[in-house]
């Protein structure tokens, strides 16, 4: 049964993406692109957990740790730089 | 069972990721499209992370829980990215629906941030 | 004695607990490990952790997560039934909440609450730490739902939560 729902998932996941990168490429501000990257990083995690589950290999896991640890920087990073105009204080 | 179980979950993830997104798109100002991601896609992504726990304990020898991590520190990283994204916009003073309501505390408004408290700056 | 050797046994525990499961293991050799970075991290970022949390009452507290854990999902359904209907029938709105919790840890663990669950997400702190500034996706009764939100998780929060 799980090998029939994946393809689904991988088209709703996949039409997450491009949502996402209509927002990214629409704006219209620089909050808003943020936003669409931080989005884009989450559904990036699910598709490789989906595509580890499609091959039953826990390998993709550590690339879904790595994207949310960077991720997770990366938003903050472009965040207080619009806030402060600077990364480091 | 456990089969159905994990076709249940990984449908359940993926709907929500995609009504994180669609809410993404879809919203017509900043702070309304704070909520799809930080709400919906972060439990989709919980949801398909437990399956893939879920499947990994069962199908090879020993338990698999490293993705409860992943699962644990999305849900405790979602909140503040968003808060740092709506601190960026309010200091930006990025524009609101109309309809939306301010709220009022002491001498002004709070739709506009001064840095201090949420007066109205003059 | 056990305060410099172990200054704060949570984050210790939490530690071990999050090298055991990067690691997917429980091998004696990882424990072991585990446990001497669980003792040196805190030891070496002793200064970016002023206060010294002590949890009173664990019970609460598993209630407390229950039912965040709970709220999150009965929420997660709520937004979504929002963002499918029409976006011009919602009713946003800014609204502020006066904080009657004064540690930090409980201020920052109720705005990431408040983030996750009933379509709000918390947008600013006020500087000193009194206000917190809420955007609502949908609301009807502003004051009813700040009422709400106190008493659901800032009240097992403050019982939760002791600063020394």
């Amino acid at each position: 049964m799980l090998s029939m729902v994946l393809p689904l998932a991988f088209g709703m996941v996949s039409l997450a993406l491009l949502l996402s990168l209509y927002r990214l490429l629409v704006g219209p501000s620089v909050p808003d692109r943020i936003l669409a990257l931080d989005t884009l990083y989450l559904n990036t995690i699910a598709l490789l957990i989906l595509f580890g589950l499609m091959q039953g290999s826990p390998l993709y896991f550590e690339a879904a740790l790595l994207i949310a640890v960077m991720g997770f920087v990366g938003t903050i990073a472009l965040s207080k730089y619009l806030l402060r105009g600077d990364i480091m204080e | 069972m456990l089969d159905a179980a994990l076709a249940v979950l990984v449908l359940v993830g993926a709907f929500f990721t995609l009504v994180g997104s669609w809410g993404l798109a879809k919203m017509p100002d900043f702070f309304m499209r704070l909520h799809g991601p930080t709400k919906a896609s972060t439990l989709g992504v919980g949801a398909v992370l437990v399956a893939s726990a879920l499947y990994f304990s069962f199908n090879t020898d020993g338990v698999s829980l490293h993705e409860v991590l992943v699962t644990l520190f999305l849900f405790m990283t979602a909140p503040v990215s968003a808060h740092m994204m709506a601190k960026a916009a309010l200091h930006l003073k990025l524009k609101q629906v109309e309809r939306t309501r301010s709220a009022v505390v002491e001498s002004g408004v709070a739709n506009s941030y001064d840095g201090t408290s949420f007066r109205r700056k003059e | 004695m056990w305060n410099k050797v172990l200054p704060h046994p949570l984050l210790s525990v939490f530690l071990l607990l999050v090298w055991l499961l990067l690691n997917n293991t429980v091998a004696m050799g990882h424990v072991v490990l585990g446990a001497v970075l669980a003792l040196l991290i805190p030891l070496l970022t002793l200064g970016f952790w002023p206060e010294r949390v002590v949890v009173r009452h664990p019970w609460v507290l598993l209630k407390f997560l229950l039912v965040v854990l709970w709220d999150i999902v009965v929420a997660n359904l709520h937004v979504a039934a929002l963002i499918l209907g029409s976006a011009r029938t919602l009713q946003p709105a800014f609204m502020v909440m006066e904080l009657d919790i004064r540690s930090p840890l409980g201020a920052s663990i109720l705005a990431n609450t408040i983030s996750l669950t009933p379509g709000t997400v918390s947008c600013e702190l006020s500087t000193d730490r009194r206000q917190l500034l809420i955007h609502a996706l949908h609301v009807d009764d502003v004051d009813a739902s700040l009422r709400e939100m106190k008493q659901r998780y800032e009240r097992p929060l403050m019982e939760v939560l002791q600063v020394c």
